[in-house]
């Protein structure tokens, strides 16, 4: 047994224009200080606006949003009581909003505590409807959200399947100024939930399809969008990919590269996406070395026609690494600029936090801890991993 | 020699994979906390099979049948089906599915259980290394 859980998904050209359909009275839009100066939350509160709505905001979700935040966001939203809440941004801003809707509908939850194993008993009071701005993090379309435990300084890999958005709303237009920077890291993010929501233990029937559309989406739009921000097509397939890879990754969790780039962004701040697809193919490399992976269906889907396990594997590693290099990504984590010898100093906590998230035992194969410091060493030196 | 699952000797061979296990003491050196496991009725049997299980930084401390009331209150308590142990120990059920699916039921918090996802992991290998006969299968 297990599940499929998907929002509503309104997607394409103008379809932030859906807002004026979705019935409502009171919406607080939760998203971050940027978008809010750009005018993005002028622009979905003007539509709600049109169709009878109060809006309220908070700009104030900083990238990897920390307890507090959440804390005050749920404060200020039990103040204006909205029946709906609007997630408007990347991961974080999406992420905040379903933390926030867990603590306005129950304050007295302890948002590190937000789990799939426990019904929270949400909906009562509002529902939520999630707009990226990015592609993406997926958030739009999972239950999942990481936040930040400032005190520890650790990521909380956390989420309900009660977190889901009620409706996603994914226009393209909302990508059309990302920089070309974060255009390729949310897009190196989307390809690693492809991969691993297609390689992992709970991969299934429902998400195959998903995954391997995804990951052939990425490799034939994210050069063209990096290339050139104002290529439309190429942004409403990338926005289109990350809704699919999350919906792909999302009912079947991620694996090992995003429990070493968590914790990697958890020690030295780095972006998700640049993070995760750094590790992706070392990850590959790494499992595929254990017998006990599914990239050759992943790589035939690429046209990297190899039938045997192993050199499909090796195949789409090296195209992974070849897109990495295609767009300007780094290649290991020294290229971050991170020096060997703070690395080093971090070694044993990067391999506490990796050891800790949730999403290192949804690997074919789990590293143990030894395994884990050489991965992490092999990829700050570059090195193909042959263990 | 099999042990017969559940049975007190069957938990006692536990705590010794348990506490030679390298890998559980590795990821679970951080972990305080005790559990009862019980298995549900099975066959004709009426009566839950309960055990008590102390784990600490990545040892067993104790382990033993729980009979009668008891006044000892775990901080956990692990719930399921004689068949959902079963799938969990031969790796036909990952125990992180079994827990979202509610197959298996979890009482204590689950914010601090989510943190150990790699302990639980090591946890059921070693349970997985015990030469085991089923109750149902006797």
């Amino acid at each position: 047994m297990w599940f499929f859980n998907s929002p509503e998904i309104v997607y394409g050209a103008d379809a932030l224009d859906y807002l004026e359909q979705i019935i409502g009275r009171r919406a607080f839009i939760v998203t971050d200080p940027t978008l809010h100066a750009l005018g993005f939350t002028e622009q979905v509160a003007e539509r709600l606006r049109r169709a009878g709505w109060e809006t309220a905001a908070f700009p104030e979700v900083e990238p990897e949003p920390s307890l507090e935040t959440v804390r005050r966001g749920a404060d200020r939203m039990r103040a204006f009581a909205p029946d709906w809440i609007v997630g408007l941004g990347g991961g974080s801003a999406l992420d905040a909003a379903k933390a926030m809707w867990v603590l306005y509908e129950h304050p007295e939850l302890d948002p590190a505590a937000i789990n799939p194993l426990e019904r929270i008993g949400l909906g009562a009071k509002a529902r939520l409807l999630t707009i990226p701005t990015t592609a993406g993090t997926g958030a739009e379309v999972t239950w999942a959200l990481v936040l930040t435990d400032t005190a520890e300084g650790r990521k909380l890999a956390l989420g309900s399947r009660e977190t889901l958005a009620t409706v996603a709303v994914v226009d393209p237009a909302l990508t059309a100024a990302l920089p070309p920077r974060l255009t390729a890291d949310t897009g190196m993010d989307v390809l690693t939930h492809a991969v691993e929501g297609y390689t992992n233990n709970l991969h299934n029937d429902f998400c195959d399809g998903l995954c391997l559309k995804a990951s052939q989406l990425v490799f034939d739009y994210l050069p063209r969008a990096v290339a050139d921000g104002s290529d439309a097509a190429a942004r409403e397939k990338m926005a289109n990919a990350a809704t699919i890879a999350g919906l792909g990754f999302g009912n079947a969790m991620a694996a090992l590269a995003h429990a070493l780039g968590h914790s990697l962004g958890a020690v030295f701040h780095v972006p998700h996406g640049r993070a995760v697809g750094l590790y992706l193919p070392y990850t590959i490399e790494f499992v595929a070395n254990g017998g006990v992976s599914r990239y050759a269906d992943l790589a035939h889907f690429l046209r990297l026609l190899h039938t045997d396990e192993p050199t499909a594997a090796a195949a789409l590693a090296a195209a992974v690494r070849g897109l990495a290099r295609q767009i300007g990504q780094p290649a290991s984590v020294a290229e971050l600029g991170i020096s060997e010898a703070d690395h080093e100093a971090a070694l044993e906590k990067l391999c506490d936090f990796a050891e800790m998230d949730t999403q290192v035992v949804m690997a074919p194969r789990i590293p143990d801890r030894d395994e884990l410091a050489q991965l992490y060493r092999y990829a700050y030196r570059g090195q193909s991993v042959d263990f | 020699m099999a042990y017969l699952f559940p049975s007190a000797e069957w938990f006692d061979q536990l705590k010794i994979e348990v506490n030679r296990s390298e890998a559980y003491a590795n990821s679970g050196k951080t972990w305080e906390g005790d559990f009862h496991f019980i298995i549900k009725p099975w066959g004709d049997r009426q009566e839950p099979f309960k055990v008590y299980l102390d784990l600490w930084h990545g040892k067993c401390r104790d382990v033993y049948e729980v009979t009668g009331a008891e006044a000892k209150k775990p901080e956990f308590v692990i719930a399921g089906t004689l068949d959902t142990y079963r799938q969990i120990f031969s790796r036909k059920l990952d125990p992180i599915q079994a827990l979202m699916t509610r197959k298996l039921e979890l009482q204590g918090n689950m914010g601090k259980i989510m943190k150990a996802v790699k302990a639980t992991l090591d946890l059921v290998k070693c349970c997985g290394l015990i030469d085991t006969k089923y109750a149902d299968q006797s």
